[in-house]
């Protein structure tokens, strides 16, 4: 049994429909990345998994139907969203930030925790009483996917970290991501345009086009087929 | 000179109701982004539980923890019928505003329904006594106004942060999407606010009614001073809501005493204010100024 298993979603804005019946599964653990142009579903993929946008067809989390559900059930279930543009809270402090991704847990370890994501992000410990909203964009990335741990989830939807970030920062960003669920065990489904990274980073994939899965395979075969390379690699 | 302190003192302990007022909109203007228009009229329903509960025969500090109870109840069940329904109140606050203004004829109507339209007696929390310093008397009544605001002053400040509750507050008022990926119940929260600005509506209620007794109309020029006052104070300020309201307060009771023409039209300071913060600090002396991309 999949953790995360999507069959046949579909979802739109208003009247106009963006995903057309998709269908794709995450093992526990695993890294699976989505790929697709600007327009391509990627965004709206994940915002139906997370119940930010209604759907049909069916989300299953650890073999439990999750439909007609809302964002912070999906957060309790172990589904943590970090959403394009970083989604930080700018008002709050760092420290903030963290507790409110610590909102779902009822635990004594938050405090060890807090002190856990600060080793790993130490940029983020000297800024913890700053508000968010005055730290770069690439900070900014890594106190929203910090955050996303603090729920110690067990699936990371992670949209386009690299957008917006200078190549070097998106670099410490994928890396850091990379050495935290291989620590955690957390798995992660990404949505990105920059294959060559994504394709690093993940195991196996997806190529989304108009809304429709029309390719999947190991990020290898992914890596190595033509039509791929020539829309998503640059030759 | 000991004149104009005495009506100074009296200002305060009026401006202190306002404060209160204020202070309710300012929760839930921070969350949802819209003026409560119902927030008086919640307030006044609240106030007439406290009547209730008191001709029940309850001594007026438990009458009050009652209506405060209920209006508690009644301001999170309006929110969950009238107002989360109409869906992300940033992102298209006018539904929201129209249905709080909906609320208030509603609220307004049906308190006259159940209690009638006569005006009726209202017993003075702190007592009829007053402090006399040198010339000058102080009603005890305007002195625990000031000291309940110094409580709800604490007790925000508290809330807000040091607990749970607070900091996810402060969260949905700044991102609600974020918020809610993050795990927290945004519409819960929300109500949470609603209910809280209505259960401090029941304590300004309760100080503004022993003036001319309590009748349907009981909050509608409280709610025009408590909007004078955040828009002195700024909108999203709760700090900024207090000095406005205590601002307020001074200056509707100071002025009519010494400009006649002011004396019959006792909101007439209220609303120059409104207009001068407006054009010329729209955010007032604590807001946030927002600037905006287009």
């Amino acid at each position: 049994m999949s953790l995360l298993e999507v069959t046949d979603l579909s979802a739109g804005y208003g009247m106009v429909p963006v995903l057309r019946g998709i269908s794709l599964h995450v093992e526990a653990g695993e890294a699976v990345v989505v790929l697709g142009a600007n327009g391509a579903g990627k965004t709206t993929t994940l915002r139906a998994i997370s119940a930010m946008l209604a759907s049909t067809g069916t989300i299953r989390f650890d073999g439990v139907g999750m439909q007609r559900s809302s964002p912070d059930r999906m957060v309790r279930a172990g589904i943590s969203h970090v959403p394009q543009g970083r989604g930080t809270i700018v008002d709050l402090t760092v420290e903030e930030n963290l507790m409110i991704g610590a909102y779902v847990r009822t635990d004594d370890e938050v405090e060890s925790d807090l002190a856990r994501w600060f080793g790993v992000f130490p940029r983020l410990e000297e800024r913890r009483n700053q508000v968010a909203g005055s730290m770069s964009g690439g900070e900014q990335q890594m106190l929203a996917i910090a955050r996303a741990f603090m729920s110690r989830p067990r699936l990371i939807l992670l949209d386009e970290p690299s957008l917006g970030l200078a190549p070097l920062v998106t670099r410490e960003v994928f890396d850091r991501v990379a050495e935290s669920v291989t620590e955690t065990g957390t798995a992660v489904l990404l949505v990105e345009q920059n294959a060559n990274l994504a394709l690093d980073f993940a195991t196996r994939g997806y190529v989304l086009e108009s809304g429709s899965i029309v390719g999947e395979g190991s990020a290898d075969e992914l890596r190595g087929d033509e039509s791929i390379r020539r829309a998503y690699l640059g030759g | 000179m000991s004149e104009f302190f005495q009506f100074v003192v009296i200002g305060l302990g009026n401006g202190a109701v306002y404060a209160m007022v204020g202070m309710g909109l300012v929760v839930i203007y921070r969350s949802t982004g819209v003026l409560n228009f119902s927030q008086g009229e919640i307030a006044m329903f609240s106030t007439f539980i406290v009547w209730s509960a008191h001709e029940a025969g309850l001594p007026l500090p438990l009458a009050l923890v009652v209506g405060m109870i209920a209006g508690a109840a009644i301001g999170a069940v309006l929110f969950r019928i009238a107002v989360q329904p109409l869906g992300d109140s940033k992102a298209n606050p006018l539904p929201v505003v129209i249905a709080t203004i909906g609320l208030f004829l509603a609220v307004n109507a049906s308190a006259s329904l159940v209690w009638g339209s006569e005006s009726k007696p209202f017993e003075k929390l702190f007592g009829l006594g007053a402090l006399e310093i040198g010339s000058v008397s102080i009603d005890y009544q305007k002195i625990g106004a000031l000291a309940v605001l110094a409580v709800e002053v604490l007790a925000f400040q508290l809330l807000f942060n040091r607990t749970k509750l607070g900091l996810a507050m402060r969260s949905v008022a700044s991102n609600p999407e974020s918020s809610a990926l993050a795990g927290v119940p945004v519409n819960r929260v929300l109500l949470a606010g609603w209910g809280l600005a209505a259960a401090i509506g029941a304590v300004a209620g309760t100080f503004t009614a022993p003036n001319f007794g309590i009748d349907a109309n009981l909050m509608l020029n409280t709610l025009v001073f408590a909007f004078a006052a955040i828009a002195l104070g700024g909108f999203d300020s709760l700090i900024g809501a207090v000095v406005g309201g205590l601002i307020v307060g001074v200056l509707t009771d100071v002025a009519p005493r010494y400009i006649d023409a002011i004396d019959k039209m006792p909101l007439a300071p209220a609303f120059l204010l409104i207009v001068a913060v407006l054009l010329f600090r729209p955010e007032g002396l604590f807001g946030t100024r927002r600037v905006q991309r287009v």
